[in-house]
């Protein structure tokens, strides 16, 4: 039972910088650019883990406590989501909901901690940030009623298992119409285009890297690994919930969590370059015109809860 | 505990010469009553009702009884005077020398005491004779600084306010004792069940507006943003974590044992009212700069919380699902007690920072932490817990409401389904605002560079001051990660007046300190203990492996893109981090800006002046309207007052007239 808790969290954060490596090269190949091997974000973070920080001499203790409690709060979601087994041993200390107050507590304190040093910089990616993340949330519950009241339950085990058991049964409207307003959403939450450029360091435009701009060294090695964390999650919140085919049940032998663990990569790194590919087509939406794909994505939600009412007979 | 309070109150009149004898007589002997209220509260919710009738005489038939709602709000009350009235110990060394502390100690024993007396009321003349009693009392302590004009503005609203809601609830008990004909509320309770259907509806609305005047509900909310801030600290966190409730008490008290929560759609206009009372609220909260004001705004957002609890559950009870009813109404009670609890450590929070620095503007702040270090960690509890954040107590509740919204498919209603799928999404953006609003609360206040001399000369707050928080930041967390203790008890309340335990049936607490709500097809499953556990274990070798001692130097200035940043003047400022939420909601703040620049030359800039104003729109739109329209009128009814006895003596004369005419018709 421990081995498998500490192996999921192994494999979270073994598997996170690859991704994010991933998307970056297949980010370069549509700008035509060769771009840095997939590899790249593991020596980012190991040079980063030998270097010394850079503290404003402004800051308080939250400053410093801010990445571990954020980078913890992430791992501790990682514990409750399935990635290559629906049969997680920690799966009752918490549900979906759980979850996503799990990645808010995260949200809190980086947030908190960009006040910290007292730049307009991080006051601004502080106050981008929240708001984003309180235009994200009704569209965010309303999928999950979808999903829920599909299935029973809030619990991700359950609801994995569940779906997985029905087969190609699972692809119904509902479910259609709640993937695509929870890929809406994991766009805002990965901070991607057109939310969130995470390639850039100008301040017009910047949100989440206002927010880490106070950060170097160690800090900024968990800061980085913690996002990372936390983008490899929601996508593999979005494969095992609607697309859970493959995963391991449990009750069967080695080869099927090999296999399982196969597949969920698959999964991923094909819904990353998805991402890539959305990111790459579009152009980054001014602030304020947000709301309005988030509406897109409220609606869509609330169209999922109305055809499961209508499919299920009400 | 009556007499602990007695003593109090009489012990602060009778010392009020020596200030600090008298703080300590007066708030030592209400932290004792509190601790007795408490013990006495249990017994009642684990054992027998407990009745007390001094007057058996059957006209003026009143007396006492306590039963579990009852006794789950005597302890609610008493856990927030204890840890407020060992916070007021220190705080109202604030006031010595310059205000009377007996006045005060007396004022504050007998709010809480009409306070308890108004939840064991067993008489509807006793009751109004109580409410007002509690509302004029709180009238006088909101009114305690009466020599700064915007407390007696905020004193005026706040009374006139009360009187409107106590009117609509004399008119809802009159329809009760028509039916009734006895003011008992025993005789209430059958009286419910056999009334028409109209008259159930009217006693309804009556009742929901009057109680809802007091609990804060849009759009009857206006006095709370004013009365709340201008009491003295201690006061307002009694009044938003306690009074407030006592509204929400007889809310419960009329719709289920009264009414029998009969109306199919009376579910349905307390969850509206609800969800848009905690919509508003939080957006009010948002933009403000006055720490008092957003808390009170927060207040109206919690209760709002608590109503669409309550309303999802009178809508599953109005259903034939009491099992689900009864999870719904937990969730509301434990939304309750956790907002009691996080929200009087934030009001006596904001009061210490306001005994510290002398502001209560949250822009004139900044960079306490380093002065405060241990409010500030009390605070960021409270912060947290209002944030809804795990393993806090705010997030329990929160995941017990969205689940009983949940479970709405369990009916077989599709309208209701939508209505309960709506009211979670907007209690999802309600969430994500508080932690938006308190983001900014916690941010502006106690991090970053000082933003005012105030805030420069910030120091710690005393040991009682602490020590208050302390308790309340205490059972925050303790509520946080231990629900599996509180269900049980919640659930034998919620019981006594819906009918059934959903324990054993439905929601269970199991080993671990696991909740587990089963759906029909399902099963939910939260252990608050479990995350708190896991988040401290992992948090241990985080800290260890990534912060020493050199990291904890601070060595170099903030990056401000090669130019030093200095000056508080570079901070991102409270009103610039609600500006998003500004611009979104713009149709409902109606921001009003104006800009006044001076030029010493064509092209030099002297001065620049920039005022932004958020309009209450309903004050503008819907109270002014109607006091100018009262105003219009009454200079009419003014010209039959000519200040003449004459002419007052012949209006007597001529009502005894008509009154004499109606007797006889009567009579033949």
């Amino acid at each position: 039972m421990i081995a498998q808790i500490i192996f999921q969290l192994f494999i979270i954060i073994a598997l996170a910088p690859l991704l994010s490596g991933i998307m970056k090269k297949v980010k370069a190949f549509f700008q035509i650019r060769k771009g840095p091997g997939v590899l790249q974000p593991y020596y980012d973070i190991l040079k980063l883990l030998q270097k010394d920080s850079v503290v404003s001499t402004n800051v308080s203790w939250i400053f410093h406590a801010a990445p571990v409690v954020s980078f913890v709060a992430v791992l501790a979601a990682g514990l409750l989501i399935p990635i290559y087994t629906t049969q997680l041993y920690l799966g009752f200390a918490g549900d979906l909901i759980a979850v996503i107050y799990l990645f808010a507590l995260a949200r809190f304190f980086t947030a908190l901690a960009s006040l910290d040093a007292g730049s307009s910089f991080g006051g601004m990616g502080g106050s981008r940030e929240m708001f984003i993340a309180s235009l994200v949330e009704p569209a965010l519950m309303l999928s999950i009623f979808a999903v829920a009241l599909n299935v029973g339950s809030t619990n991700l085990g359950f609801i994995s298992q569940t779906v997985s058991g029905l087969g190609f049964d699972a692809m119904s409207p509902y479910q259609i119409l709640a993937f695509v307003a929870l890929f809406i959403i994991a766009i805002a939450e990965t901070g991607r285009i057109p939310v969130d450029n995470p390639a850039t360091h100008l301040e017009l435009t910047m949100i989440h890297e206002a927010m880490i701009l106070e950060y170097s060294g160690k800090q900024l090695a968990i800061v980085e690994l913690g996002a990372m964390i936390k983008q490899l999650l929601i996508f593999s919140l979005l494969a095992n919930i609607f697309f859970p085919w493959g995963i391991a049940t449990g009750g069967a032998g080695a080869a099927e969590y090999v296999l399982a663990l196969l597949i969920f990569l698959i999964k991923i790194v094909i819904i990353g370059i998805t991402m890539a590919v959305v990111e790459t087509s579009t152009a980054k939406w001014r602030l304020f015109r947000l709301p309005e794909l988030m509406s897109i994505s409220l609606m869509l939600s609330f169209l999922a809860i109305v055809a499961v009412i209508i499919v299920k007979g009400g | 505990m009556v007499a602990f309070y007695l003593i109090g109150a009489i012990s602060s009149v009778i010392l009020n010469k020596k200030d600090s004898i008298c703080s300590y007589f007066s708030f030592f002997s209400a932290a004792a009553g509190a601790l007795i209220g408490a013990i006495f509260s249990i017994s009642v919710i684990f054992g027998e009702t407990f009745y007390l009738t001094p007057s058996q005489d059957s006209y003026l038939k009143f007396g006492f009884f306590v039963d579990k709602l009852s006794a789950f709000f005597i302890l609610v009350i008493s856990i927030s005077v204890f840890a407020v009235s060992i916070f007021s110990t220190g705080y109202v060394k604030e006031y010595f020398g310059k205000k009377n502390i007996g006045h005060l100690g007396f004022l504050y024993n007998i709010f809480i005491l009409s306070m308890i007396f108004v939840i064991c009321a067993n008489n509807a003349i006793m009751f109004l004779i109580l409410w007002e009693l509690m509302s004029i009392i709180s009238f006088f302590l909101v009114v305690y600084e009466h020599e700064k004009p915007e407390t007696r503005k905020a004193g005026f609203i706040y009374i006139v306010m009360t009187h409107i809601g106590t009117g609509f609830i004399l008119l809802s008990f009159m329809i009760f004792a028509g039916a009734s004909g006895s003011f008992s509320f025993e005789t209430f309770n059958a009286a419910g069940m056999t009334m028409t259907p109209l008259l159930k509806d009217l006693a309804f609305i009556f009742a929901f507006i009057g109680f809802g005047a007091k609990a804060g509900i849009v759009p009857l909310h206006i006095w709370l943003p004013y009365a709340h801030p201008a009491a003295p600290s201690n006061v307002s966190a009694l009044m938003s974590g306690v009074m407030i409730k006592t509204a929400i008490f007889m809310m419960i008290r009329v719709f289920f044992d009264f009414l029998g929560a009969s109306g199919s759609w009376w579910g349905y206009v307390v969850l509206a009212v609800g969800t848009i009372s905690a919509i508003l609220g939080i957006l009010y909260a948002v933009v403000e700069p006055d720490m008092k004001r957003m808390l009170a705004f927060s207040s109206i957002e919690n209760i709002g919380i608590i109503l669409i609890g309550l309303g999802a559950s009178m809508i599953f009870f109005a259903s034939g699902k009491p099992i689900i009813s009864a999870i719904a109404a937990i969730a509301a009670l434990y939304h309750l007690l956790n907002h009691s609890v996080f929200k009087g450590l934030l009001f006596i929070g904001a009061g210490s920072i306001l005994y510290s620095t002398h502001t209560k503007n949250i822009e004139e702040l900044g960079g306490i932490i380093k002065k405060m270090p241990l409010s500030a960690i009390l605070i960021l509890i409270g912060v947290l817990s209002i944030s809804a954040m795990p393993p806090f107590s705010g997030f329990v509740s929160e995941w017990l409401t969205f689940q009983s919204l949940l479970l709405s498919f369990n009916l077989n209603n599709n309208f209701a389904i939508i209505m309960l799928s709506i009211s979670a999404a907007f209690l999802a953006l309600t969430g994500a605002l508080a932690a938006y609003c308190f983001l900014k609360f916690f941010g502006m206040v106690f991090l970053a560079l000082p933003r005012s001399e105030h805030a420069r000369h910030a120091k710690e707050v005393n040991i009682p001051m602490l020590a208050g928080m302390g308790i309340f930041a205490l059972l925050s967390i303790l509520l946080g990660i231990l629900p599996v203790y509180v269900l049980p008890v919640l659930d034998r309340i919620t019981a006594s007046f819906i009918g059934t335990g959903a324990f054993s049936q439905s929601i269970s607490a199991g080993t671990f300190g696991m909740i587990s709500i089963p759906s029909s097809q399902g099963i939910s499953i939260l252990t608050p203990v479990l995350l708190a556990i896991l988040l401290i274990l992992m948090l241990i070798p985080a800290i260890i492996l990534l912060i020493n001692r050199k990291t904890w130097q601070p060595n170099y200035e903030t990056w401000g893109c090669g130019q030093p940043i200095s000056t508080a003047r570079n901070e991102y400022s409270a009103n610039a981090f609600s500006k998003p939420v500004q611009m979104w909601f713009k149709s409902l703040y109606r921001p009003a800006r104006e800009t006044e620049v001076t030029y010493s030359s064509p092209y030099l800039k002297e001065s620049f002046k920039f005022e932004s104003r958020i309009e209450q729109v309903f004050e503008q739109y819907l109270y002014n309207p109607v006091v100018d329209f009262v105003m219009v009128k009454s200079r009419k009814a003014k010209l039959i007052q000519t200040g003449s006895i004459h002419a007052y003596l012949g209006y007597i004369f001529g009502i005894l007239i008509i009154l004499f005419m109606f007797v006889i018709a009567g009579g033949s």
